[in-house]
């Protein structure tokens, strides 16, 4: 269960989150929507104690995240697995390593346990081939992917996805779509989308957060998103229209 | 009050404040050191191994000048040669070996650093060592920094060698002094003293570049242009604070 509490986030003068408050129940996969700007990664970066709100409180499993020592914190974070929106794969290692990286750090699996994980983990998002290759030798998309699979190395409770599906052609992302999906419903995972995609969205989500103008602007089931009559954020779902396909 | 202090005054307290915060957090990390062991030997590799060609390039051509410009300033016959051997060695010990090797590691494994540091920090690679659980400062500040302490001093007995040979040979071949006479006199009016003032002042040394670079790399802000930015100021500050160190060290210990 994660709780994010009124919080509020200014950087210099430009305030960034307002007041904003969102709980996460165990198991629910829910999307932060939001135009570009509005705050949708600084929101995911408090959520794992990245960034320091200004007021308010994020509590995850009942912990205040930030009142506690950052050996807690550490503790806390290896409950989550992080797709970051730029995929943040380490440019030092290969994808395979990279993969590997979390399992060698934080399991005390030998050479061959990682190896099928590793291998297991890549072929979920469909790049059972690139092991070998360095970050900068793969695509956008294909960056993005690997990095999924390193975030759901550790079979983490917790996964936060920032665009997990931006940049990809529509059948990738339904193939991401379709191991979110998965992950959720497997593993019970508790998932957090940050995207801009409204297909993906109702593909995937129990619930979406709209966030507008640093304010959480509307939160609800999908059955409610459809019925909704706000007009900001109808506004924001028909202009994604020709992607829901009608 | 701190409203109105000039910037001038105020950036630089700022930035001492967060450097020390980074070493504090630094020294926090290093009972977890087991973890990142594979990290230091890799530091070691780069910062100490790769660096040793040039540094002891460096070393013997100022090995090489300084014998010849001592014979020049001793321009009076009556002084024995074997002085100029008193002169280039404990000059290559107390001052020249550590320097030389301090302004090559400045520009090469400082700036190094700091751009490593930087672009994994502006691509968002640091927050995912944390996000992960990971104390990123153990990981990616403590072996380099140790790399840099354990390393300097290797590189300074090398840059030594390299420097009071290539003297040495320079002297002879060049006909400005025998090499016998050069130990002789070197060997006259060699003090104990200078070779451990030396090895602490790498040690010195080893420290401020590696931890101003990192200090500079890992707040990098700003994207490819910040980095840039990281990499001039980590050079251009680790040269500054070598020459202060220097001095300050001179002043407490000759
Ligand atoms: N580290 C930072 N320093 C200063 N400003 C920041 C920082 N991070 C984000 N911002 C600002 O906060 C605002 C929200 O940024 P954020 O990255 O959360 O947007 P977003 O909703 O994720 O947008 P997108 O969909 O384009 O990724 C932006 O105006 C951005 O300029
Ligand atoms: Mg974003």
């Amino acid at each position: 269960m994660i709780s994010v509490q009124q919080i509020n986030k200014s950087f210099g003068q430009k305030h960034v989150l307002k007041d904003v408050s969102l709980d996460i129940p165990e198991g629910e996969t829910l999307a932060i929507i939001g135009r570009s700007g509005s705050g949708k990664s600084v929101l995911m970066k408090h959520i794992i104690g990245l960034m320091q709100p200004d007021s308010g409180r994020v509590f995850v499993d009942g912990v205040n995240i930030n009142d506690i020592s950052y050996a807690e914190l550490r503790r806390v974070r290896q409950h989550f697995g992080v797709l970051f929106q730029g995929g943040a794969l380490f440019d030092s290692m290969n994808s395979f390593e990279n993969v590997a990286f979390p399992l060698r750090t934080f399991t005390s699996m030998n050479e061959s346990e990682v190896r099928n994980v590793v291998q297991e983990c890549l072929s979920m998002v469909e790049l059972e081939d690139v092991g070998l290759k360095m970050p900068s030798e793969l695509s956008g998309g294909m960056q993005k992917r690997v990095a999924l699979a390193r975030a759901v190395a550790l079979r983490p409770r917790y996964i936060l996805y920032d665009e997990p599906t931006s940049g990809l052609d529509p059948e990738t992302s339904n193939t991401i779509d379709e191991l979110i999906k998965n992950l959720a419903n497997q593993l019970n995972v508790t998932s957090i989308v940050v995207t801009h995609d409204m297909h993906s969205v109702l593909n995937i989500a129990d619930r979406a957060a709209f966030i507008y103008e640093g304010r959480m602007h509307w939160t609800g089931t999908m059955d409610e998103l459809h019925k909704s009559k706000d007009e900001i954020l109808t506004a924001f779902v028909t202009a994604n229209e020709y992607k829901i396909g009608v | 009050m701190l409203r109105n202090t000039p910037a001038f005054i105020l950036n630089p307290l700022q930035a001492l404040g967060r450097y020390s915060q980074l070493l504090f957090h630094a020294f926090g990390a290093i009972p977890e050191f087991g973890t990142y062991r594979k990290n230091l030997w890799e530091q070691m590799v780069r910062i100490g191994v790769e660096s040793l060609p040039i540094v002891m390039m460096a070393a013997a051509f100022s090995g090489a000048v300084t014998t010849v410009q001592t014979s020049y300033q001793l321009v009076f016959p009556l002084i024995p040669k074997g002085i100029i051997g008193a002169i280039v060695v404990p000059s290559m010990i107390l001052e020249l070996g550590a320097v030389v090797t301090g302004f090559i590691l400045a520009g090469r494994v400082g700036a190094r650093i700091a751009a490593e540091l930087g672009t994994m920090r502006v691509t968002e690679q640091i927050d995912a060592l944390e996000a992960m659980g990971l104390n990123s400062i153990g990981y990616l500040i403590v072996p380099r920094v140790v790399a840099g302490i354990v390393m300097f001093p290797v590189l300074y007995v090398a840059a030594c060698f390299v420097g009071i040979g290539g003297g040495m040979l320079v002297g002879d071949l060049g006909g400005f002094v025998p090499i016998g006479e050069f130990v002789d006199g070197a060997r006259e009016f060699f003090q104990p003293f200078d070779p451990l003032f030396g090895v602490i002042k790498s040690l010195v040394f080893g420290f401020t570049i590696t931890s101003i670079s990192c200090f500079k790399g890992y707040y990098t802000k700003g994207g490819a242009e910040g980095v840039g930015r990281a990499t001039t100021q980590a050079a251009v500050a680790s040269c500054v604070f070598l020459l202060l160190a220097d001095l300050v060290l001179a002043v407490i210990l000759l």
